[in-house]
């Protein structure tokens, strides 16, 4: 099970368990050269060449779940995949619609060839001959990145069958859901579709269509290089491995930092260099996330069993410290109308729910005393499950977590006309370049 | 009701004979709101006229109904199902 089974491997021994995994021995400035990466972890086409289809099993014995946001057994998809009857493709998803998370972009811009290696080896292990590599139109530096790596690549042979092509989605928050992704990949709008068919059975040009995070991917490159065992030495025997989270907000270097799962969140926030100041919440899992006031969120883990016993799930890895001085009711009412601006327009429950949703948030953070929770309540209970996509059922998970964590300001919000908070800027909104 | 075929969602219990539950492709749907009229056992609407669809089975006595609303949707938008998730992988 480990790098050492074969002669040519021997050399680049498993690391050690300890972390960072993904992002070990990168530069600060640029991506490791394919040369460089090829030093360190060796060749993926020995690799690919030893595991064959066992890598599906080993992917399996790892225990490895999307690091996309759905926390999905990687394994299941990829089997769905192998057992139909087409040649499938690869797609591997860096789109990273979601504002508050920067992890995929780093793995692409200092170790692209760690995502390339994994989409090479997936695709290898079932027989897909080409692997696309999907990003944002917008994220100028990962393409260049991309475009400097697979070309490094193309001039070596160590892909073997597998061809790797790059492509670009238009930005948006939804452009990445798998069914939006490949309609743009096939030339139509980045917009979901509706199901079934799942892109699994029917995806780019017809073809089984496995769609994994680039994350994910990476992950499977140090899989296939140093076996399950290893995976499963870092984090819970639940939940194995590392994981890429995002970390902005109140705290001191907020960045991209690479955790064990379990790692507790007040350990999380240390190595993000602490609270630059009193913290009220917690955002856990981004914009389609949960809020957590801070008291419960010191006592959590980064692990699914602790997050669910909150109402939380780690998402795409997303946490955004809100400091006590800013305005939870305003804040959520931002982000509540971003999401509904972000709505593909296709689905009616969606339109009219996440704007009507959005206009009673806003209506409390701008201190109108209008007393709408009911409504409120009604709207959100009624847009999930409802849409083409999950994007509603998202949009209302933040909000309602919104309404539970910051009850005590929307309270005074309608009894006193304010909360003498200042209503701030610190969950980022993008500037809306939908085409 | 009818057996389980090949064609069925990974999801779908295999068992000999399989509720059908009604669905609506949002996408498709419009919102003329001919489904309530038509199959009010199972649908609702909402404030804007898109419709809410009951997640209970159709029964054999509703399934009349069901047909009637499907054929009747301008947008074509309504469906039966052999299972009430949408086609997810089955874990």
């Amino acid at each position: 099970m480990s790098a050492t089974a074969s002669a040519p491997a021997a050399r680049h021994r498993a690391p050690a368990a300890a972390l960072p995994r993904l992002l070990g021995g990168i530069h600060s400035d640029r991506a490791l050269t394919l040369e460089e990466h090829v030093a360190r972890y060796g060749p993926i086409g020995a690799v690919v060449a030893r595991r064959g289809k066992g890598l599906v099993g080993l992917i399996e014995e790892s225990g490895l779940r999307g690091r996309g946001g759905s926390n999905f057994p990687t394994v299941t998809k990829l089997r769905a995949v192998a057992g139909q009857r087409r040649r499938p493709v690869v797609v591997v998803n860096a789109t990273e619609g979601e504002p508050v998370s920067g992890k995929d972009r780093v793995l692409l811009r200092h170790a692209p060839h760690l995502v390339l290696d994994g989409a090479v080896a997936v695709a290898a292990a079932l027989g897909a001959r080409e692997a696309i590599v999907a990003v944002s139109s917008d994220a100028a530096v990962e393409r260049a990145a991309l475009v400097h790596a697979i070309a490094a690549r193309g001039r070596s042979t160590g892909d073997g069958r597998v061809s790797l092509r790059l492509a670009t989605v238009p930005p948006g928050f939804v452009s990445g859901e798998e069914s939006a992704l490949v309609q743009s990949l096939n030339g139509g709008p980045a917009r979901p579709t509706f199901k079934p068919p799942l892109p699994y059975e029917r995806g780019v040009g017809g073809a089984p269509t496995l769609v994994q995070n680039a994350e994910t991917l990476a992950h499977v490159a140090l899989i296939a290089r140093f076996g399950a065992q290893w995976f499963r030495e870092a984090g819970t025997p639940a939940e194995p491995g590392s994981t890429l989270v995002t970390i902005s907000g109140a705290v001191r270097r907020p960045g991209v930092l690479e955790v064990a799962f379990g790692t507790p969140l007040a350990a999380l926030v240390e190595r993000a260099g602490g609270y630059t100041e009193p913290v009220q919440a917690i955002l856990i899992g981004g914009y389609f996330g949960t809020w957590v006031g801070a008291d419960r969120a010191r006592t959590l883990a980064l692990a699914d069993a602790d997050l669910r016993r909150a109402g939380a799930a780690l998402g795409a890895g997303s946490i955004v410290a809100l400091p006590a001085s800013a305005c939870g009711v305003a804040e959520t009412a931002r982000i509540a109308r971003y999401l509904a601006d972000e709505s593909a327009g296709q689905c009616g429950s969606c339109v009219h729910g996440l704007a009507a949703v959005a206009g009673a948030v806003e209506r409390l953070a701008r201190l109108e005393r209008a007393d709408e929770r009911r409504r409120l309540a009604g709207w959100l209970g009624q847009v999930k499950g409802r849409g083409a996509c999950r994007h509603p059922d998202g949009a209302a998970r933040f909000v309602e977590s919104a309404l539970v964590v910051f009850a005590d300001e929307v309270e005074r919000h309608l009894r006193h006309g304010t909360c003498g908070k200042r209503a701030g800027t610190i969950l980022p909104v993008p500037e809306r370049r939908r085409s | 009701m009818r057996q389980a075929g090949r064609n069925d969602p990974p999801g779908a219990r295999t068992e000999a004979v399989i509720a059908r539950f009604l669905a609506v492709n949002p996408i498709a749907c419009a919102g003329h709101g001919l489904c309530a009229e038509l199959f009010p056992e199972r649908v609702t609407l909402d404030e804007w006229g898109f419709p809410i669809v009951d997640p209970e089975p159709v029964t054999v006595e509703l399934e009349q109904h069901a047909r009637r609303a499907i054929a009747a949707c301008p947008a074509m938008a309504l469906l039966l199902r052999r299972g009430p998730d949408r086609g997810r992988i089955a874990r």
